[in-house]
């Protein structure tokens, strides 16, 4: 007999007090076409001819090989060494909650605490914490982090930032009072930061030291969103004199499913420490001298700040940031940055070979990038098209991103990591001059 | 020494001339045990009397600080970074907090010692 957790009059009352008419009625922010009527099963069908009608129907998914992706924007394909599974599985890690009691679980902490010290290394800031939800959520607490310290109103974004990150930003920013503003000609003295992602969401290299300087010629906090990955070749914030470093981690050990799940982190300057947003924990003795864990700087938290706290986040992603960790340890910087050399020298011939396909041209020849680059294309629907139909999961078309952006129209960003060998880097220059 | 106003959020002010010093009561650093941080304004800031111009932590708590008076911070004790202990060692003394150029006079809501002991009295627990 099935469990039902509420009657049907129970539901009716529920709706009734929200003013909704049906359950379907709650969903109308999920866009039409991502919605489902219903799945068009009989009635009366056993659960095994269930699961092999509801089977045949996700059969109908194109599911593209790793190594035939060549989409990024944000999500990447990267090898997972197994270590990380096994580690994150292990049900201490993997069924535990938020701990209530948190110094009881030793061992909770003290991953989270190699988690902030690893983020801490990669960016070379003194102190990170205990992960967010995900780059966006990361850089709009930045954003916050910056207005408060600076009591300053505005934030400035520099190049082009992923326009999802924008909107998080823009979704904090009437609740937090802050405003934000495209472009450095609005850097002023009501600027409390300067927003940049390097690379940026095109995959180009912004001058990252030079508005971290103009950042601070103005007075202003620099806020570095960067790429975990690209770390091991790039200069980390914190030798560009960032006061702030965020990011995504999903590429540390993360494989992208339905678009989740993310970590976030953040990273900054020990002046700024007290502004960090979330759990903080922090190594300590105990009464014998022994090692041990605590959460640390908790007055800046909402439990005893309340409306005054620095941000409204109390816990964070440990099972993600665990995976993170895992995946860093077990690279060490020698393994990350060969992960970075790969991809960065597999997407540079890949670029290359672009440029030769007749109507494919590198969209911004001068700049530089790591694995990421921006191409130009005639008739990009029509060719995506035929990858597709090969099996082959193509650039992204950006378009959708920038409809005022002339100079985007008709680009499209290709990405390469250690999962796109050779062979399948073939394969999509000679269907593309195919198409 | 000069004589001491008291608001009842616990902040102390002193005068002299033009320049009011602030701090917190040796009730409140007794109530919030351990001061390990300050967050204190810039010098320049422009408060108005009862603004929030920063927070005191302790092990116990957080709590913000609220000004006596209207003016420009003019100075800022920078010694309580090193040595937040200076809060409870010597509330009125080395833990001063900000030093305030007045803009007008003194507000008529603040009280004198005794009326803040008995304010205090009233509170304690």
């Amino acid at each position: 007999m099935p469990y039902l957790v509420h009657s049907a009059t129970d539901r009716r009352e529920m709706l009734d007090a929200l003013g909704a008419g049906s359950l379907d009625d709650l969903l109308t922010d999920v866009p039409a076409g991502l919605r489902r009527d219903g799945l068009d099963l009989e009635p009366g069908l056993s659960e095994f001819e269930t699961i092999a009608r509801v089977r045949a129907l996700a059969g109908r998914n194109r599911v593209f090989e790793d190594r035939l992706w060549f989409a990024g924007g944000g999500v990447y394909r990267r090898f997972v060494p197994a270590a990380v599974s096994a580690v994150i599985s292990k049900p201490e890690f993997y069924t535990a909650y938020t701990p209530y009691q948190p110094e009881a679980s030793q061992g909770t902490l003290q991953a989270i605490f190699e988690f902030q010290t690893l983020i801490a290394e990669l960016t070379a800031m003194d102190v990170a914490n205990a992960s967010l939800y995900d780059g966006a959520t990361a850089l709009a607490e930045a954003a916050m982090m910056a207005v408060v310290h600076t009591g300053r109103p505005e934030v400035v974004l520099a190049g082009t930032v992923h326009p999802e990150y924008v909107e998080v930003l823009r979704c904090y920013q009437d609740g937090r009072g802050f405003e934000l503003r495209s472009g450095l000609e609005h850097v002023g003295e009501r600027t409390a930061a300067i927003l940049f992602q390097q690379p940026d969401f095109l995959g180009l290299l912004e001058d990252a030291t030079g508005l971290t300087r103009l950042a601070h010629e103005h007075g202003a906090v620099a806020v570095a969103c960067v790429d975990p990955i690209s770390l091991g070749m790039l200069a980390p914030p914190g030798e560009y004199d960032a006061d702030i470093a965020v990011g995504e981690g999903q590429q540390l050990g993360l494989a992208p499913s339905y678009g989740g799940p993310h970590v976030g982190f953040i990273a900054c300057r020990r002046e700024l420490m007290r502004r960090l947003p979330g759990r903080l924990v922090g190594e300590a003795h105990d009464g014998r001298g022994r090692r041990g864990y605590t959460l640390t700087l908790t007055a800046r938290e909402q439990h005893i700040r309340r409306e005054k706290a620095t941000s409204n986040i109390c816990t964070n992603h440990s099972l993600c940031a665990l995976a993170a960790s895992v995946y860093l340890t077990y690279m060490g910087p020698d393994g990350l940055r060969q992960v970075a050399e790969v991809g960065y020298q597999r997407a540079h011939a890949l670029a290359e070979r672009l440029a030769e396909v007749p109507g494919v041209e590198l969209a911004f020849p001068d700049r530089q990038f790591v694995n990421e680059f921006p191409v130009r294309m005639f008739h990009v629907e029509h060719r995506l098209r035929h990858l597709r139909d090969a099996g082959i999961l193509g650039g992204l078309p950006i378009r959708r991103w920038f409809p005022d952006r002339s100079d985007l129209r008709d680009v499209v960003t290709f990405c390469c990591t250690e999962v796109n060998d050779p062979a399948a880097i073939d394969l999509l220059v000679e269907e593309l001059g195919r198409a | 020494m000069a004589q001491r106003y008291y608001t009842e959020t616990h902040e102390w002010v002193a005068l002299d001339g033009s320049v009011a010093t602030v701090g917190i009561t040796d009730f409140a650093q007794a109530q919030l045990g351990d001061v390990v941080f300050l967050e204190l304004p810039r010098v320049g800031k422009l408060l108005e009397a009862g603004d929030t111009f920063g927070v005191v932590e302790s092990v116990k708590a957080a709590s913000d600080l609220y000004s006596p008076v209207a003016g420009t911070v003019l100075e800022v004790n920078e010694t309580l970074n090193a040595n937040p202990e200076h809060v409870n060692e010597d509330p009125y003394g080395n833990g001063w907090l900000i030093r305030v150029e007045l803009n007008g006079d003194l507000s008529q809501g603040l009280l004198d010692e005794a009326g803040y002991k008995a304010f205090s009295e009233g509170q304690s627990h």
